[in-house]
């Protein structure tokens, strides 16, 4: 992955740089020395490193301006970062780049249940939000598998998804408001307490633009009440294609899970033998699928589900008959990547999304692919909105298994692309996928996106080599091509 | 004025290119049902997107439809119906509220709402416009053919630009083609009516509604203390519908009506505060967060009086007003938008420029200059 040319010139610079930085954010918030840094080097996708330049880790918003307001003066190019968890190398450093760390920014500032909303800094884990407020009977919706570490800055950087969104959304349907930081040190806030934006929604923006466009150091999240209840079905099926059907008759049918999630047999046998919960070993296909809220309702589309099951030929159905049950249930599906892990050495974790008719099809090809590749993969599946996390195996320490399992993980994602999907339904573009993004979007699609970019970030300072596969100036890209004289045009329709 | 309607992509793009070389703006519209929404425009051309029409492809099981931007909602409703489905954020209806003629008031369209973020009141729970749009086609303001999003309900590949696309007015593009995520109907509706409350204790009660698991327990909790009862399935329908389409407010001849998105705890303490100073009629939706209302007398339509309300005695307060419907005059001389923040207002300009450099889209729907 060719990352932008680093400037020698300012590294030398580096003593000078380190000064002002300190001046800035005094004591141990700039962090120089190497052994110190070497803690930065990567995300979640570890197969990139590289130490950055230095790291700044500012406790205030005047901080986090100065900073920015400084780098854009010398040409610092900046990496935000939460908690580091991102799977597509968005918080990979740059040898000349400031490495901008927001962990200090850990605190709830303010829990208001009757606006049903909590106003957090943006390196508040997504878990303590839903911890802050459980004893209220709250919950923060949004659940990536990372909650435990992963920050609310970074959801909102990555529009982070979970087992949860398809009935509940993303973090972008989840947060009423943010405060953040331009590159040139303005500071401004979007959205509060209320719902919706009045003029452009820059905070949609915002959300999901994997920190090329400024730094979040507030967000305000909406907490909803939990269900009173929820109950899990565990079902399997001879083939993935049963499967497939079974889900889109569940949607068909009028019913929105909580959850719907799919495995395929490596995974399923991989998660069995991890943590042991009873997952049936002679299927193809197996499919939790969880139904929450008020315990009539849930009754009823339990028995609903199962009928639909049955009528698709499941070999097994199971409903939890207690919330034991049902978190066993969920266990071995959470535990899928480490339980992966144990039966290989490496694995790679892809994130596609295809239009669900298309599944089979695609599960088969990707067959295909892997004996061509000849790396196994195992497949989980948000099933309910089509998102695909195939894991593929590999031995890193098995010379050309890197790169055989990158071109694999890359030709799997041309596929989803082909037959109507996307390149990423949640775990964001990042260095990882930047330059497949050319298979989804033209050039002048990029170029309508990069634009955007401009009006944020002319200087293009802000994560640069993340998202789109060419840098280009802003100069250059906000040049009109007007073809005057070509009038008129002849063809159009007048009235 | 010039009209120009093209009948497909290349003619849209064909249509904005001219008005770019001979630097004339254009005013976008679809069905024309909300023109009169936003600041009054007077413009030498308009792109009529009426033609790029129809539904081409729609998978129920997918939970997603792809349509000519300016597909009529109607149109779209009884395709989705027959599926069981429909569009969850509820795009109203304001065609009695603007006194609009049944022919053109039918006309409303998937992309005039999305554009204009309409939602009605389904929206505290299933989202609002912006939340399920998830792909679109169209033109820029530098005649140029872009797309965006996907056609999957799940995708964070490149930036969310319909989240700007929605709420822009038709400023950044004009849409050929949008995708929106669709919902099961419920199977069965109900709604609980209390009576007799003030707007404060009104608020603080739908707040607990909102706060509460929906079953039984919910109406036997908050009717403890009120005269209660309830309407079922087509009851029920209608009663939304009216509230979706401001049908309240639709009487109220030329009086300036407001959309006030505030904190909903606070909905009815704005309320009270703004009947204090004008004469005012209202109602709130959104358990309180959305206030409607109509005002009459003021000057400037109550824009200073509604503003400063809800920014509150601490300043603090955050929440936005818009002028739905009011006199050309009233929207020349009032922010129709509510104003924004030195650099937001600057970044704003500096989004539409990125889109639309010359200023050819719709300039000055929602700021004038922009």
């Amino acid at each position: 992955m060719r990352m932008p040319m680093p400037d020698a010139a300012l590294i030398e610079r580096r003593a000078d740089i380190v000064g002002a930085l300190r001046r800035i954010v005094p004591g141990e918030g700039v962090i120089v020395s190497e052994a110190e840094r070497r803690v930065y080097e990567s995300d979640g996708l570890t197969a990139y490193r590289q130490l950055p330049l230095v790291v700044v880790l500012p406790s205030t918003v005047e901080q986090v301006a100065a900073v920015l307001r400084y780098c854009k003066e010398i040409g610092i190019k900046v990496v935000p970062r939460g908690a580091g968890t991102s799977l597509s190398g968005g918080a990979l450093p740059l040898a000349d780049g400031v490495l901008l760390g927001m962990a200090k920014f850990n605190r709830i500032l303010e829990i208001d249940y009757d606006d049903r909303c909590a106003v957090v800094q943006p390196g508040v884990t997504n878990l303590a939000i839903s911890k802050a407020v459980e004893h209220a009977g709250f919950y923060y919706a949004p659940d990536p598998s990372s909650q435990i570490a992963c920050t609310i800055g970074g959801n909102v950087a990555e529009n982070s998804g979970g087992v949860h969104c398809l009935k509940y959304g993303l973090t972008t349907n989840n947060i009423l408001g943010i405060e953040m930081v331009l590159m040139n040190g303005e500071i401004i806030r979007l959205g509060g307490k209320h719902l919706d934006a009045d003029n452009y929604d820059v905070l949609g923006v915002m959300t999901g633009s994997e920190g090329l466009l400024g730094v979040v150091t507030e967000v305000t999240v909406r907490i909803l009440p939990k269900p009173t209840t929820a109950r899990a079905l565990l079902i399997g099926f001879p083939t993935t294609e049963d499967a497939a059907n079974c889900v889109a008759e569940v949607i068909g049918a009028g019913i929105i899970p909580a959850g719907m999630e799919m495995m395929d047999r490596p995974a399923i046998h991989a998660a069995e033998a991890f943590v042991k919960v009873g997952y049936p070993l002679d299927v193809e296909a197996l499919l939790i699928v969880e139904l929450d809220g008020a315990p009539a309702e849930v009754d009823h589309l339990i028995d609903k589900v199962e009928a639909i099951a049955r009528n698709r030929d499941a070999t097994t159905i199971r409903p939890s008959r207690d919330e034991p049950e049902r978190l066993a249930f969920w266990s071995g599906r959470k535990a899928a990547f480490p339980a992966v892990g144990r039966i290989s050495p490496d694995y790679y974790c892809m994130d596609g999304t295809i239009p669900r008719a298309r599944l089979a099809e695609v599960l088969t090809r990707m067959r295909t692919l892997s004996e061509q590749y000849r790396l196994s993969v195992a497949n989980v599946f948000h099933a309910g909105d089509g998102n695909l996390h195939p894991l593929i195996l590999y031995d890193a320490n098995k010379p050309g298994e890197v790169e055989r399992a990158e071109a694999f993980g890359a030709d799997i994602l041309k596929l989803c692309v082909e037959v109507g999907g996307v390149l990423t339904g949640e775990h964001g573009v990042g260095v990882e996928k930047r330059d497949l993004m050319g298979t989804m979007f033209d050039e002048c699609d990029l170029a309508h996106q990069q634009r955007l970019k401009c009006a944020f970030d002319p200087d293009g300072l802000l994560n640069p080599g993340k998202v789109f596969p060419q840098l280009h100036r802003c100069a250059e890209l906000g040049r009109l091509h007007v073809h005057a004289g070509r009038l008129p045009f002849p063809d159009l329709p007048r009235f | 004025m010039s009209r120009f309607a093209p009948a497909d992509l290349e003619e849209l793009r064909d249509a904005v290119g001219e008005a770019l070389a001979v630097e004339e703006p254009l005013e976008v519209v679809a069905g024309g049902s909300k023109r009169g929404f936003g600041r009054p425009l007077q413009l030498p051309r308009l792109l009529d997107l009426s033609r790029l029409a129809g539904i081409r492809d729609y998978q129920p099981s997918e939970l997603v439809l792809t349509a000519g931007a300016a597909t009529p909602i109607e149109e779209i409703d009884a395709a989705l119906a027959e599926a069981g489905q429909m569009l969850a954020f509820e795009p109203p209806d304001l065609g009695a509220l603007f006194g609009l003629p049944e022919a053109v008031a039918g006309q409303r369209t998937l992309g005039g709402a999305l554009a204009c973020n309409l939602s009605g009141p389904r929206r505290i729970k299933a989202g609002a416009a912006r939340d399920h749009f998830l792909g679109f086609r169209g033109v820029s303001g530098r005649g140029e053919v872009f797309k965006a999003g996907g056609k999957v309900v799940k995708n964070v590949t490149g930036y969310d630009l319909c989240k700007l696309m929605a709420g822009s007015f038709g400023t950044l593009a004009a849409l050929e083609e949008v995708t929106v995520k669709v919902l099961p109907r419920p199977e069965a509706l109900s709604t609980v009516m209390l009576w007799g409350l003030d707007a404060l204790a009104a608020v603080r009660t739908l707040s607990r509604a909102v706060a509460s698991p929906h079953d039984e327990r919910l109406l036997a909790e908050l009717g403890s203390d009120c005269e209660a009862s309830s309407l079922d399935d087509q009851a029920s329908i209608a009663l939304w519908r009216a509230v979706r389409d401001v049908l309240p407010l639709a009487g109220f001849g030329d009086r300036a009506i407001w959309r006030v998105s505030v904190a909903p705890s606070r909905g009815g303490e704005l309320a009270e505060a703004i009947s204090r100073r004008l004469e005012t009629n209202w109602y709130l939706d959104w358990a309180g967060g959305l206030l409607w209302a109509a005002i009459a007398g003021a000057e400037d339509g109550g824009a200073t009086v509604i503003r400063d309300a809800i920014r509150g005695a601490d300043g603090r307060g955050t929440g936005h007003a818009t002028l739905i419907k009011g006199s050309p005059e009233l929207r020349r001389s009032v922010p129709v938008f509510e104003p924004q923040s030195p650099p937001l207002a600057a970044l704003t300009s500096r989004i539409k420029d990125g889109f639309d450099p010359r200023r050819i889209l719709n300039p000055g729907r929602i700021v004038d200059g922009t």
